[in-house]
């Protein structure tokens, strides 16, 4: 195998790129991934050489990189070369009116409560002047850019903030750090950037909302948040409309820093489709995020409800380095049919005094199998450092299955870690009692997993949390019975 | 308003209700006493649409409808109560959301607009004063963490919101001690009227010292074996339920 070096060397050097020069109009690359595919996202983008550079290595890292084998399922063969790496940013709406638009996704949103003109813009339909996304996004960008707040794709921030994002990026997530993640480094197409300078406080919440036109990216985000001292901001990812992917594997990557003071709370409702029933189609959800809380007293909090893809493997971590960080997981995974999750947190307390809070709720029906998964690592440096954990799985039938694999891995004596586990299943009594209030046997259901879901809801910021709980019955919706 | 003839139900294999008939009227107070296994509480279920027993034979009619063709939230949103006799915890739920569901889920069934949050609240804090419900409890998950006794007592709160028809309490009295025991009653009596029927099962005469019944039935083997007034109640009191066992069935 050829070296790193003479690679890049040999795509620096070679003609090739004025070769694709004539095929840049093209929509979509032709299935398959080798170091031509690479470069030619690279000028694609009209990206600077460092960064040519850096995907490259992320080729090579991807492969040399093995499958993982310690999940609880047998991962899915992935053909890497029956996948198209680069498809063209739709610009044009994909319908003229709500009509043409598949009725069942229709029927999904209205019972998602969401209004006419925002269905418009989820299912990809032309939008009138009334309501144009384009105009909203520039007006909130000019509000954020007074602030000195940077929020765009990550395309845009190559070329505007290129010495930001190479002074972060694969900081916290490197390039050779899972087969996945170096597979993103070497293809990523878009993504989102944030950077909040020091003792702002981002006085929105920040979603990928606002920036409907970069809504289809496609299946390998990347996205980086810096959060700078004393400054905060809160990230809304993906919203809780179905979105109806053909596309089979999501590999993104989120990295996350928050220096001294900082704090960066990182909400995800992640509903991508979850296969038929049988099991069949269906997006692979292999996603890499991760924080570090590198300055003193900073906080990272994610929280995530996952209820979509066919199988959800992923990890959201926080590497706390700074003194008296804080790093916190909140997580409810619903699996149903023959959906799979294996899904939990990394933390890693390494400065003094650091704390971590951990809550994960499983929900589990049909054939489905929800696995919680969780490192909690304790460096020798990390005195005093805490952690609660709580990982409760809730079992709606008894097809399913529920797994906890909680790991601890301390080196230090005067750290305190806590751990509660609990299974419970909702009963027919349960459902019966609320049956006997007037309450129908879904919206029993509905009532006991929300409930159950509480803790972790209530962190979600408020309109999010609205809708979340609505997912959430809907997601469930037939499951008894 | 309700009508049982000759009812036959059957869970896990074993026949529980033997032939069993019972007429009640608006505005009467039935009491539903007899030893432990005679069936009081198969009856209960039954009469609430619980999926176990199935019915093998006899009809019910609940305002002239086939009560046993109705699911049991349809039985519910049409005035049929049932206060269980172990109410469930459901962790996380607050009392008082559920209970807002409840209402509204029967307003709706009677073609009628939700109540208002507003509106809604003020009936909460009327129903907690008349059946003296702790208001903090109200805005707990639901039972969760209740004392048994504290779990009876929101049993006749949710009964006086959602104002039924047809109230059944299976053993509402069973583990009360005497105070929330007269608290119980003193609910009861206060929301009868003469629209309303109750059932109330019980193995102690001792709840029919504060609510008195217009008919006690004795159960027995999944039957009822005789009927009579509020005396009846004292007579088992003095003789316990064997003296009736020996006799023979008349129906």
């Amino acid at each position: 195998m050829r070296t790193e070096n003479e690679i890049i060397d040999d795509f620096t050097t070679r003609e090739y790129e004025h070769g694709f020069v004539t095929d840049i109009d093209m929509d979509i690359l032709p299935p398959g991934l080798n170091e031509e595919v690479v470069a030619f996202i690279s000028a694609k983008k009209e990206e600077p050489e460092w960064l040519l550079e850096w995907r490259m290595k992320g080729y090579q890292a991807f492969l040399k990189s093995k499958m993982p084998e310690w999940q609880n399922f047998k991962a899915p063969d992935v053909d890497f070369q029956g996948i198209s790496y680069y498809a063209a940013p739709k610009d044009q709406p994909k319908y003229d009116s709500l009509d043409e638009v598949d009725p069942e996704l229709l029927r999904t949103y209205e019972r998602l409560g969401i209004p006419l003109e925002e269905q418009k813009l989820l299912a990809g339909v032309a939008v009138d002047a009334v309501f144009d996304s384009v105009s909203i996004a520039t007006t909130y960008k000019e509000e954020l850019g007074k602030l000195g707040i940077i929020f765009c794709s990550m395309s845009e921030a190559v070329k505007n903030h290129p010495e930001l994002v190479r002074k972060y990026l694969g900081t916290v997530v490197p390039y050779s750090d899972n087969i996945y993640a170096s597979l993103n480094s070497a293809v990523f197409s878009d993504g989102s950037f944030v950077y909040i300078p020091e003792g702002v406080r981002c006085p929105m919440e920040l979603s990928t909302y606002f920036r409907i036109n970069a809504q289809n990216t496609g299946q390998f985000e990347r996205t980086l948040i810096i959060a700078e001292k004393d400054s905060y901001v809160s990230y809304l990812e993906g919203c809780t409309a179905p979105q109806r992917d053909e596309n089979q594997l999501h590999a993104a990557v989120v990295e996350l820093v928050a220096m001294e003071g900082a704090e960066i709370k990182y909400s995800t409702v992640q509903n991508w489709f979850p296969g038929d029933e049988e099991g069949k189609g269906g997006i692979y959800n292999f996603v890499t995020k991760r924080g570090i809380c590198k300055g003193d007293r900073s906080k990272i909090s994610w929280t995530q409800v996952e209820t979509g893809s066919s199988i959800t493997w992923k990890y959201p971590s926080v590497i706390l380095k700074g003194d008296d960080s804080v790093g916190e997981f909140y997580s409810v995974a619903v699996t149903k049919g023959k959906q799979i999750a294996d899904t939990g947190t990394k933390i890693n307390h390494i400065g003094k005094n650091t704390k971590s809070r951990i809550i994960s709720k499983g929900i589990s029906a049909g054939y489905s199998n929800n696995s919680y998964r969780g490192l909690v690592q304790i460096g020798k440096g990390a005195h005093k450092a805490r952690n609660f954990t709580q990982c409760d799985s809730l079992l709606i039938g008894n097809r399913c299955g529920a797994h906890t694999f909680p790991y601890i891995e301390s080196r230090n004596k005067t750290a305190m870690l806590e751990h509660e586990a609990t299974t419970s299943k909702i009963g027919e009594d349960q459902i019966f009692y609320l049956n006997q209030r007037g309450i129908d046997p879904e919206k029993a259901v509905a009532l006991i997993v929300n409930g159950y879901a509480k803790e972790v809801l209530s962190k979600l910021p408020m309109e999010f949390a609205v809708e979340a709980k609505k997912l959430l019955a809907l997601t469930l919706e037939g499951s008894v019975g | 308003m309700l009508e049982i003839k000759n009812l036959h139900a059957v869970i896990d294999g074993n026949e529980v209700l033997k032939g069993l008939n019972l007429k009640v009227n608006a505005g009467e107070i039935h009491a539903i006493m007899g030893p432990n296994g005679s069936g009081k509480s198969s009856l209960a279920s039954v009469l609430a649409g619980r999926e176990e027993f199935e019915v093998t034979d006899g009809d019910v009619t609940y305002k002239g409808q086939d009560l046993l063709d109705m699911d049991p939230e349809i039985r519910a949103r049409d005035g049929v109560f049932m206060a269980f006799q172990y109410p469930v915890e459901i962790p996380g739920v607050s009392n008082i959301s559920f209970l807002k569901t409840a209402v509204n889920e029967v307003r709706e069934h009677q073609k009628l607009e939700p109540l208002s949050a507003r509106d809604f609240l003020k009936r909460t804090r009327e129903m907690q004063e008349l059946v003296q419900f702790d208001s903090a409890l109200a805005n707990r998950s639901l039972n969760e963490g209740f004392s048994g006794g504290e779990k009876k007592r929101n049993e006749i709160f949710q009964m006086a919101m959602l104002d039924p028809t047809l109230a059944i309490l299976d053993e509402t009295d069973s583990g009360l001690d005497i105070d929330a025991l007269r608290i119980v009653a003193d609910g009861v009596n206060k929301l009868h009227s003469k629209d309303k029927a109750f059932i109330i099962i019980t193995h102690y005469q001792r709840l029919l010292d504060y609510i008195v019944p217009d008919f006690v039935h004795v159960l027995n083997d999944g039957q009822i074996v005789r009927s009579g007034d509020k005396n009846l109640a004292l007579e088992l009191e003095e003789k316990g339920y064997d003296w009736l066992k020996k006799e023979p069935v008349t129906s």
